[in-house]
């Protein structure tokens, strides 16, 4: 690291090092500090919707509450964890989150795991958070831009364009993988790939050895284009394996 | 439209021979000229009629006059107000101007008298506060009836006004460049450029002049240049912001309306100073008018060479596109604009990185309100020591206030900072419209609070009604300047209501990013709500007190921090109303349907069967010579009767308050007295 990308900055008091342009979880989360976090993914741009990663940090003669993913570090920089202040707005903006999504199981039990177990607010009805985490990465990593926001405010709403299977959805999955409360769900039946938060259906693809169903052919497409081995793209887990066994048993591992 | 130059301006003399044919056509020598308000104000009270009929009328007739169209006075209660101006020189301004009265306005105005019925009052001198030029008449060329009028500017809504940014809103026609530079307009931006002033000096000027941005934060607008010319990055961009979604102001609006090339010369000046050469207004769609107008006021600068490439001949260029906002609240914030203003969804992001460094497209992006760039070639022109001594210390110049509710004048009023709320509700609102006692004021819209202004001009007692109004006053007592709007309420108006009314306007108008405002402002809504219909609980006053805190603290943006402020003002000035709502049930403004009920007087009923007949729920029994009942079960609460009722004889009444409907009929005995 080069001294003039360097920030060296204070959390409770102890000097931490880091690059310029570095956003304050990121280096939270490397340092080992545990901070709640729902909306965030390190391979997506901070989008601080969730309210959860507070902190508070030294603002002109005294320290002010603010969310820590889309915080850029800065030289000089205090930060204060786990403040009385932000334990208490922590546990309200847990609450709402319970109301909002009370059928979440993991956001419950992530909250559990912060103390906070109930909500003094109106339960609703759902499981999204509208973190937008599986936007984010449906556009920015999977480069397919097939989930959306639709509304705003109080009927705001996570949904495909038109509310229909968007024709530039692969069927991945990555969405599901990312997010934190388990809204949305991919179930495969058969060779039928159903999404059904995102309206889309897909036919799955067989295994080249076995016939098992392995993945939508639009991923397939996806991941011939990615740095991934491509001879066993095609192939399902279970024959991955005996392959693999196969290689080492009849080559030998070196 | 008055085109026809196709030659581009680039010195002061050509400029000033623009300038004497505006002069022209403001004051003509030989005929009159006949302007009709037609801003959105004057439309929608029948402007476009009055103009068409005074058009045809001179046509006709053959009457030497211009008529033409002009943008609002700030009087709009008056509206359509019709202004003649004589060639002796006299203005002569008629309000609430019917098509029939324009005939004879414009008759008699011939025969140089002047219709008294009508009549709001005369102009016979003009400072043009650009230049500090004026205009001058001589009395004696007027006639007897003239001599009389009375002058406008001692007229009490008037009195107290300076205007600035409102200098040329009404007398001259927005569609007109001419007379926008027959009142100084455009030299002020020429000298800059063509004197070669450092974009430095500029800048300094606008700090020296202690300018706050007029959009609501009150952000010091030169030093917000400053950090935009100094921020690396090309291209730069000013931006002016014209979404102005606040219930009840609607200022940006009336200036883009009557006088648009004031905002595109302080983008001239801005651009200048920052560095800029791309500029966007970005103005509500549904403002049609002011687009048209500013869009017609744009494609006249172009022409004049005042936007564009080599402005005024020099090497610099900047010209401004239009954007229009799809009608999302949320997008008068600075970032949740630029995001729009790129195509995405209209969310504002965190300020830790300022928009003047990292704006539009990641380059530095100016933006300031419509008014904020009205007011920059007056101070230019006049000098920041001139501008300073108008205002506070710490809030310089004047602002533009839409003065709206239970008074007796409303409409645009710019007034010097730090006027104090009984001179704006007293001295130009004239008191109060419905002969009851005030109770509040609400500035900033829902970003804003309730501020007490108990009983009728008397202060103490927890009244603020002697608090000057400028930024930093206004935050004190827990509101904010906002945009400008002013809403007087009296004591008909339920202040839990009015928490409740601007709250829910804002679980709607939140963009729903982030879980605070979206999610808390919905419960902070929900329990209002239940508050207002009765079935409010002690603890929730401790919970909306709590959801205040989270939102304001933890939010995103300006919209979430500020939005618990009608909820946290009025339950600290008002304490006792939500008290009354929650333990008694009982909304002492009789405004909360499920906390008030209808009932008729036995004795004063005159069982004239008119609320039988109106009550549109049949609700109320009786009949010929019947005492007339209304069915507590059947009854909406809808105050019909309570309106057609006319010998007082419908109580609306909720625990220890009641209010009687007006006893302005006595033809009819009540029932009682007739019967027996």
């Amino acid at each position: 690291m080069q001294d003039k990308d360097k920030i060296i900055f204070t959390v409770n008091g102890t000097e931490i090092e880091c690059k310029k342009g570095e956003m304050l979880l990121t280096v939270l989360l490397r340092e080992g500090f545990d901070i709640p976090h729902l909306c965030y993914h390190e391979s997506v741009t901070p989008y601080a919707s969730c309210r959860l990663c507070l902190v508070e940090v030294n603002r002109g003669n005294g320290f002010r509450i603010a969310t820590s993913c889309n915080h850029p570090v800065f030289e000089g920089m205090e930060v204060k964890l786990n403040t009385e202040g932000v334990a208490e707005e922590r546990k309200n903006v847990f609450e709402v989150l319970i109301a909002q999504a009370p059928e979440s199981e993991k956001l419950r039990l992530y909250a559990a795991k912060w103390g906070v177990r109930e909500t003094t607010y109106r339960i609703q009805e759902g499981d999204c958070i509208l973190c937008g985490l599986c936007e984010r990465v449906c556009r920015e990593v999977i480069g397919a831009s097939a989930i959306t926001f639709a509304g705003r405010g109080a009927n705001k709403e996570l949904t495909t364009p038109y509310k229909v299977q968007s024709s530039s959805c692969i069927g991945c999955g990555a969405c599901a993988y990312v997010c934190p409360t388990d809204s949305i769900k991919v179930f495969d039946k058969g060779f039928i790939r159903e999404i059904p938060k995102l309206h889309a259906k897909f036919e799955l693809v067989p295994c080249r050895i076995c016939g098992k169903p392995v993945t939508t052919k639009e991923h397939l497409e996806f991941l011939k284009k990615t740095k991934i081995e491509k001879a066993t793209l095609e192939t399902c887990d279970e024959c991955k394996k005996k392959e693999y066994a196969f290689l080492v048993a009849s080559q030998g591992h070196m | 439209m008055q085109r026809g130059w196709s030659m581009k301006v680039t010195t002061i003399e050509e400029l000033n021979k623009i300038k004497e044919r505006g002069f022209l056509n403001l004051y003509p020598q030989e005929k009159m000229r006949i302007s009709i308000g037609t801003a959105t104000c004057g439309k929608i009270s029948g402007g476009d009629d009055v103009f068409n009929a005074a058009r045809m009328y001179v046509e006709n007739s053959g009457i030497k006059a211009d008529v033409i169209e002009t943008g609002c006075i700030g009087f709009c209660q008056e509206e359509p107000i019709v202004s003649v101006t004589k060639p002796n020189g006299v203005i002569i301004f008629y309000s609430k101007v019917t098509p029939e009265d324009a005939l004879k306005i414009i008759s008699l105005s011939i025969e140089g008298k002047v219709f008294k019925e009508k009549l709001l009052g005369k102009i016979t001198e003009e400072d043009f506060i650009i230049a500090g030029e004026s205009r001058r008449t001589e009395e004696n060329k007027f006639s007897q009836d003239e001599k009389e009028a009375p002058l406008l500017s001692q007229h009490p809504f008037y009195k107290k006004q300076i205007k600035i940014v409102l200098r040329n809103c009404g007398f001259i026609n927005p569609d007109s460049i001419e007379e926008y530079i027959a009142r100084g307009g455009y030299f002020t931006a020429m000298k800059v450029i063509l004197e070669g002033w450092e974009p430095e000096r500029v800048i300094q000027e606008i700090i020296n002049s202690g300018l706050r941005g007029r959009g609501g934060g009150g952000f010091p607008t030169g030093k917000k240049w400053k950090s935009c010319r100094e921020a690396k990055g090309y291209p730069k961009y000013v931006i002016c912001n014209a979404d102005e979604g606040d219930p009840g102001a609607y200022m940006d609006r009336s200036v883009l309306e009557g006088d648009p090339h004031s905002v595109i010369e302080g983008m001239i000046i801005g651009a200048f100073a920052i560095g800029a050469n791309h500029g966007y207004i970005y103005v509500r769609h549904e403002y049609p008018l002011a687009v048209k107008r500013f869009a017609n006021a744009v494609a006249q600068a172009r022409e004049m060479g005042f936007l564009g490439k080599n402005i005024f001949g020099k090497n610099f260029d900047f010209d401004i596109k239009i954007a229009k906002g799809g009608g999302a609240f949320v997008c008068g914030e600075s970032t949740a604009l630029m995001a729009s203003l790129e195509g995405n969804v209209g969310e504002p992001r965190a300020k830790f990185i300022h928009t003047v460094e990292s704006g539009v497209w990641d380059k530095p992006s100016n933006l300031n309100n419509v008014e904020t760039w009205a007011n920059v070639p007056v101070i230019i022109d006049r000098g920041a020591d001139w501008f300073k001594k108008i205002g506070t210390k710490g809030s310089t110049g004047t602002k533009v206030f839409s003065l709206v509710g239970k008074v007796k004048r409303t409409g645009l009023v710019e007034v010097p900072m730090g006027i104090t709320l009984r001179e704006m509700i007293f001295d130009i609102g004239g008191g109060s419209s419905t002969n009851k006692k005030f109770k509040a004021i609400q500035t900033g819209g829902p970003s804003g609070g309730a501020i007490p202004v108990l009983e009728n001009g008397k202060s103490g007692n927890g009244s603020l009604i002697d608090l000057p109004v400028d930024f930093d006053r206004l935050t004190e007592v827990g509101s904010m300047m906002g945009s400008g709007g002013m809403i007087v309420m009296d004591e008909e108006t339920c202040m839990v209501d009015v928490a409740r009314y601007f709250t829910n306007f804002l679980v709607d108008e939140s963009c729903g990013k982030c879980t605070t405002c979206r999610e808390g402002l919905r419960h902070a809504a929900g329990k209002l709500n239940a508050i207002c219909e009765g079935k409010g609980k002690k603890e929730h006053i401790e919970i909306l007190k709590d959801l205040a805190e989270v939102i304001a603290e933890a939010s995103l943006c300006a919209l979430g921090g500020t939005a618990p402020n009608p909820l946290l003002s009025t339950l600290k000035y008002f304490p006792e109303e939500y008290d009354e709502h929650i333990n008694e049930k009982v909304c002492r403004a009789l405004v909360c349907k499920a906390l008030i009920t209808y009932s008729i007087d036995e004795n004063k009923c005159t069982a004239c069967r008119i609320c039988e007949k109106e009550c549109p729920s049949g609700a109320i029994s009786g009949g010929k010579n019947v005492i007339h009942k209304i069915d507590p079960q059947k009854c909406i609460k809808c105050n019909v009767c309570f309106d057609v009722c006319k010998y007082g004889a419908v109580i609306v009444s909720s625990g220890k308050y009641s209010r009687r409907c007006e006893h302005t009929k006595t033809n009819l005995k009540p029932i009682k007295e007739r019967v027996s």
